[in-house]
């Protein structure tokens, strides 16, 4: 108080501008989580009464009729991502070890720079792709069709977080391995991958996330079944294509599942992204 | 026995190792007689268009503690590393003239950079243990370079490794913890056992102890004075306290050239060239 007297208003002025800013990044923070609040509370009280053991075993019941679940949907996300992650997963890593490793050549250059263009192709876009040259070739909708769109999806987005990755590590690590005696690739897949792991791990899992709620690539590529399917070579059901179809239905029992759905759909997301944060820890932290 | 050898001269180069006894006796290695480990010859550097080292003549004695010294950005680093070729990462950078080990060349265009590296080992600035098991830190660049067959072996030269690094007391009970979990300088003597666990002839120090607390650092330079009984060492210092205890040879550099080599007490007390009596007294760099 009395100090407060020996400010300048040069000070003063400093002092209240600095808290003027902090407040207003402190609420633009805030405001960010606002929707994500919101969603969780919509879904829950929409969709969490109709969550039960039949929404997980059941498959869709005939309209009109009660009960049914979503259960095959659920299998068919997990069958999607799953194939997603086998095809797309080992290229994209390698593709962003590449971009890491050889940092300046120009064929890295160019990957990096398609990847990014790669990353804003709208996924509506993908789906038509695969739809023209896997649907029609295999004269019909499929679930192996639909996991190469989101594969499709995912390959920017892991390439690139495996390259800021492996990035981070530090030089000296490298060097440590080359002065050994170790081949080039030897020092990268045994010593700097293992080091990035963690980070890499994390990126994997926040991509799978993303697209496990994409709709638009699987409209035109895995389409949708009431049936519960195991196969690769047909149709299959996907819970959010199931959400847009039960959700633009006329029928009140539908739209119940459609909530529910979207809350099982962000809980996996939500599930996976904590499993992100606890379970991969960083060998350089926790010892 | 007096320097380990002096500025560029005229003479020839030898042309195989089984004349190396003629040539320490050559002019330019007016001394020796250590048998010459490591010798560079007019060797040059740029990074780009920067020359970083001009015509540096240098013989590096066998089974002794050669100290390279100089101010920042002196080109004592970029000499360390063009031993092992680890300036090869670098893009853009070209060298001329030639460094040899045991009278191979290094640079020949026929040489294996990665047998190069197994048989000069490398302790760097800031540890670098790779973030394993303590035990397969060591294990791990002996396993894969085939030096060890079978388990028991193995455990062998993990267990010299780690003595011969003095940090085998401190850590054998827990072999199997990550070695990040270590103190600076424990992390510091398991790098050096990892790199002495691939059984080299030559061992390159840059700045080893730099980033360490006193405690830490002697016995760094303990460890040093031990490992010369086998190895030959070759350590940039910043430090040059370090350098009077621990070597026998010092070299100084400056500005990319070599000004002055010689037996560290020489060097230390009587030095030839006023840059280095200004410098090793404190009057710049």
């Amino acid at each position: 108080m009395s100090a407060d007297a020996a400010l300048s208003w040069r000070d003063r002025r400093r002092r209240s501008a600095n808290l003027v800013m902090l407040t207003l990044t402190g609420v633009a923070a805030l405001l960010t989580v606002v929707p994500l609040v919101l969603i969780l509370y919509h879904l829950l009280t929409a969709g969490l009464s109709s969550i039960n053991v039949d929404f997980f075993t059941q498959r869709p019941a005939p309209v009109g009729q009660e009960g049914g679940g979503m259960g095959n949907a659920v299998l068919g996300t997990v069958i999607l991502v799953g194939v997603a992650a086998a095809l797309g997963l080992p290229v994209a890593v390698g593709a962003g070890l590449f971009l890491a490793e050889a940092e300046g050549s120009r064929l890295a250059n160019a990957v990096r720079f398609l990847t990014d263009v790669m990353n804003g192709i709208p996924s509506i876009v993908v789906g038509i792709f695969v739809w023209a040259w896997i649907v029609v070739a295999m004269g019909g909708f499929s679930a192996l069709a639909g996991g190469v769109a989101l594969a499709i999806m995912l390959l920017p987005m892991v390439t690139r977080t495996t390259e800021e990755m492996v990035r981070l590590v530090p030089r000296e690590l490298r060097e440590g391995g080359l002065a050994l005696g170790f081949t080039r690739w030897r020092t990268t897949l045994g010593i700097v991958l293992p080091a990035a792991r963690s980070g890499i791990l994390t990126g994997i899992l926040v991509a799978l996330a993303r697209v496990a709620g994409e709709t638009a690539p699987l409209l035109f590529t895995a389409f949708v079944n009431p049936y519960w399917s195991w196969s690769l070579t047909e149709q299959i059901a996907a819970l959010p294509v199931q959400i847009f179809l039960y959700a633009t239905s006329p029928f009140e029992e539908w739209h119940r599942l459609a909530w529910a759905a979207a809350l099982v759909l962000i809980g996996l997301v939500l599930a996976v992204s904590l499993a992100a944060r606890f379970l991969i820890r960083s060998p350089y932290k926790d010892l | 026995m007096s320097s380990s050898s002096i500025k560029a001269s005229s003479m020839v180069p030898s042309q195989s190792p089984a004349h190396r006894p003629e040539s320490a006796a050559a002019p330019g290695a007016e001394q020796t007689n250590a048998v010459s480990a490591v010798e560079a010859r007019d060797f040059s550097f740029w990074y780009g268009g920067t020359r970083a080292l001009n015509d540096i003549t240098l013989t590096v004695p066998e089974r002794k503690v050669t100290a390279l010294i100089g101010p920042s950005g002196c080109g004592k680093s970029t000499f360390l590393r063009s031993i092992n070729r680890m300036n090869d990462l670098i893009a853009g950078t070209r060298h001329d003239g030639d460094i040899r080990i045991h009278g191979a060349s290094v640079y020949d265009p026929g040489v294996d950079v990665v047998q190069l590296r197994k048989r000069v080992g490398m302790v760097f600035q800031k540890s670098n243990p790779f973030p394993k098991s303590i035990y397969d830190n060591v294990a791990y660049g002996a396993r894969v370079n085939g030096i060890a067959r079978g388990r028991r072996e193995l455990d062998g030269i993990v267990e010299r490794s780690l003595r011969q690094a003095a940090i085998w007391d401190e850590v054998k009970d827990r072999l199997d913890r990550s070695a990040l979990g270590l103190s600076g300088g424990q992390q510091q003597r398991l790098c050096i056992a990892r790199a002495l666990a691939v059984q080299p002839d030559v061992l390159l120090m840059d700045e080893p102890a730099s980033a360490l607390d006193p405690i830490a650092t002697q016995k760094i330079e303990e460890l040093i004075y031990e490992l010369k009984t086998d190895y030959t060492i070759v350590i940039v210092t910043h430090n040059m306290q370090q350098a009077a205890r621990v070597s026998d040879f010092t070299a100084f550099f400056y500005m990319g050239e070599l000004v002055e080599v010689g037996k560290t007490d020489v060097i230390f007390t009587n030095p030839r060239e006023d840059r280095t009596e200004a410098y090793i007294t404190g009057r710049f760099g």
